[in-house]
């Protein structure tokens, strides 16, 4: 019962969804509702973007020299429904022609497996960086500045360096793949939020009970599995889910930058070079990278199902 | 009791999570693995072949069909050169690649480069494949800008990154000021040109001329036409600037007999390449189209046609660097300011810049096998693009 108290003596007792009795009917409600603004949200878009498109001036709405919004052509603002249908056209009329939302699919399906690997990647040195400055003051003192300024370099300055000395590596059968820089910008991106997250969070716990883990005689690996990391995962889950974005986002750059063949970020590219003649079929991918943040969002919502237990209100990191 | 039921939660979870982590790890890896296998590098099966590497400036793109072309056709092979083409993108360099010993031969235009020459790059130029200029400035035939005189007051567009100089030296040599035009940075797409913002839009002959050509006039509602486009060519308004070039390490040339060397083979290799691109424009653009370009047929083909016509015919054989091609190239680099006030070069690049010797070698094997090195018949074909290019 003493030895592992709650993390936060300010716990709020259980909120009243697991009230008893009576709770599943307006659980199911409460979950349609979601949905309905979640669909209602999108629809609102698109009911916008069509009535700008019927409504705006067709040169735009420019205020001075200063266009404030965009023009309503063809061009510049296709038909929502243009933009579907272009999704079930083939990309071209070669031999290798697919359905446009195939080749969008895979391309995501690819983007989203490198940015994984370097969100796994960066979420394991964010996390060991974390306990590091929390079990060592001085590592705290050495080591957070240079986290903080590590984002402040533009990540198309690194990319292409992290692809040269990527193809300078070379140990016994492992040759380096272009895709692996990819990733290591990705988990560039994304270890920052996680390693700020996780040191918050693992100082979070009252020192009234890290106090009493010392009188007991814990140890301090014991008192970080029992008491640190339950108490930060508050802190930690936002902190993933804003490094799953930055993943994403990473990747998608870091694509356009170095030019790594098979994901979205080269296909936005490649279509936007048909802008002109294809004005629909650019925002295939575009659609293509929102499906990849969703399915990244959803991976984090699934974790935090998973972690409910210790999950006692969250913090914003 | 609370304690222990909260351990094995605990381990649940853990488990779970790890296993999460592991399937994405797997993910990553198996749909990484399997596409950069289908990329750009032939099989290093072959033993006694010498790997070649080739920094290209974009994308697989018909604007390389000759290297693909050598590549699909075997003439890199016949050389006993392994040929790997590495693709360029938005912030690769070529010629930091090749300075930075990650590719041994680059494509790359001459005023660009002169820039990195004089910033200290050791590199040179072994082999002039376009001896024609591809940059045009293009506008609607209801503008009226036929010469660079008309470009007055007009808004111009331009790429910026070096795509500027042969439209500043135009306009200089034509007494049209900056401050007379205004300057709008272009986008990769026409759109901006389409929708009336650029009047005299920057556009390459093989690219986005086509993409014009390629979208629907909403006036007449049918594909733009030649006829309803006007076109400053800078190769007639006598600024144009020399183009895709192959470079080599120049330290490497100098010390590296065997490097240089397999300069010549793989400069040889190559024009016999575009040799067969001017013979078979179609299996070009399809050769290219098969190494992953994801143009539209119709585009690719345009742009090969296009492209052979910077080449042929030659004036004095393929790869050869025209010494007052070169000598404009290099003055407009000096005299031509841009609207910061600054210039490509401010004094002559080294003669180690550029050097006909390699060429001149592999011009002599090539006319010895019976390819013709001049093209001096050559027609080019006619290409009707579809709409979006496909």
């Amino acid at each position: 019962m003493t030895a592992a108290p709650s993390s936060s003596a300010r716990a709020k007792p259980a909120r009243p969804r697991s009230g008893p009795g009576g709770q599943n009917a307006p659980r199911g409600n409460a979950v349609l509702k979601r949905i309905a603004f979640g669909v209602g949200g999108v629809l609102l878009l698109v009911v916008l973007w069509e009535l700008y498109k019927a409504l705006g001036p067709a040169s735009g709405v420019v205020v001075g020299d200063l266009t404030i919004l965009p023009r309503t052509t063809d061009l510049a603002m296709p038909h929502v429904w243009d933009m579907i249908g272009r999704l079930f056209g083939e990309t071209g009329s070669g031999r290798n022609a697919q359905p446009v939302w195939l080749a969008v699919a895979q391309a995501a399906v690819f983007t989203l497996g490198v940015a994984a690997v370097g969100w796994v990647a960066g979420v394991a040195v964010g996390l060991l960086l974390a306990v590091l400055m929390q079990r060592f003051r001085t590592a705290e003192s050495a080591v957070l500045p240079w986290i903080i300024l590590s984002q402040t370099v533009p990540l198309i300055a690194i990319a292409p360096l992290v692809r040269r000395w990527g193809s300078q590596l070379e140990f016994g059968d492992f040759t380096w793949e272009n895709w692996m820089s990819v990733a290591v910008i990705a988990s560039y991106l994304a270890f920052f939020p996680v390693s700020i997250g996780a040191l918050r969070g693992l100082n979070s716990p009252d020192a009234i009970h890290v106090e009493l883990f010392r009188s007991y005689g814990v140890g301090w690996w014991k008192t970080l599995f029992t008491l640190r990391l339950p108490a930060s995962v508050p802190y930690l889950l936002p902190a993933l889910r804003l490094a799953a974005a930055n993943a994403v986002i990473g990747t998608v750059v870091a694509e356009v930058s170095i030019g790594l063949r098979g994901g979205i970020g080269r296909m936005i590219i490649e279509y936007a070079q048909q802008a002109s003649g294809d004005p629909a079929k650019t925002w295939a991918p575009i659609f293509g990278a929102i499906a990849v943040g969703l399915v990244a969002a959803g991976f984090i919502a699934l974790l935090g199902v998973l972690l409910r237990r210790y999950r006692r209100g969250e913090v914003p990191a | 009791m609370k304690r222990s039921t909260r351990l094995i939660r605990a381990r649940v979870i853990g488990g779970v999570g790890a296993l999460a982590v592991t399937a994405l790890a797997l993910a990553g890896c198996s749909s990484g693995g399997s596409s950069s296998g289908s990329g750009d590098s032939t099989d290093a099966a072959s033993g006694d072949l010498t790997p070649v590497s080739l920094q290209l400036q974009w994308f697989s793109q018909a604007q390389f069909a000759g290297y693909y072309a050598a590549l699909d056709q075997g003439f890199y092979e016949k050389e006993g050169l392994d040929v790997t083409i590495l693709e360029g993108a938005a912030d690769i360099v070529p010629i930091d690649v090749l300075t930075g010993g990650d590719a041994d031969f680059a494509i790359s235009w001459v005023p660009k480069v002169l820039g990195s020459i004089e910033q200290g790059a050791a590199v040179t130029d072994i082999a002039q494949i376009f001896e024609r200029s591809g940059t045009t400035q293009i506008s609607m035939k209801d503008q009226n800008i036929t010469s660079v005189a008309d470009l007055k007051g007009k808004t111009v567009g331009s790429w910026g990154y070096g795509n500027e100089w042969e439209l500043f030296a135009g306009m200089a040599k034509d007494k049209v000021n900056l401050s007379d035009i205004s300057l709008v940075s272009q986008a990769f797409d026409m759109n901006g040109f389409l929708a009336g913002d650029i009047q005299a839009a920057q556009a390459m002959t093989y690219n986005e001329y086509a993409q014009v050509l390629e979208s629907v006039n909403p006036a007449t509602g049918e594909l733009f036409t030649p006829d309803e486009l006007n076109v400053i060519d800078w190769n007639t308004e006598g600024t144009a600037m020399l183009q895709d070039a192959i470079w080599a390490d120049s330290d490497r040339l100098a010390d590296d007999a065997d490097y240089a060397d397999t300069a010549v083979k793989f400069i040889k290799a190559s024009i016999e390449g575009w040799a067969y691109a001017r013979d078979n424009p179609e299996e070009a653009a399809k050769i290219v189209t098969a190494a992953g370009s994801q143009l539209g047929e119709s585009h690719q083909l345009w742009m090969t046609n296009e492209v052979n016509k910077l080449i042929w015919p030659s004036t004095s054989g393929v790869g050869t660097i025209n010494q007052d091609q070169w000598d404009q190239t290099v003055s407009i680099a000096m005299d031509t300011p841009n609207e910061t006030g600054a210039t490509v070069i401010t004094e002559e690049p080294p003669a180690s810049a550029f050097s006909n010797e390699y060429v001149e070698k592999a011009l002599a094997e090539l006319k010895d096998e019976g390819v013709d090195v001049m093209g001096s018949d050559y027609k080019p074909i006619d290409v009707t693009l579809k709409a979006g290019g496909e």
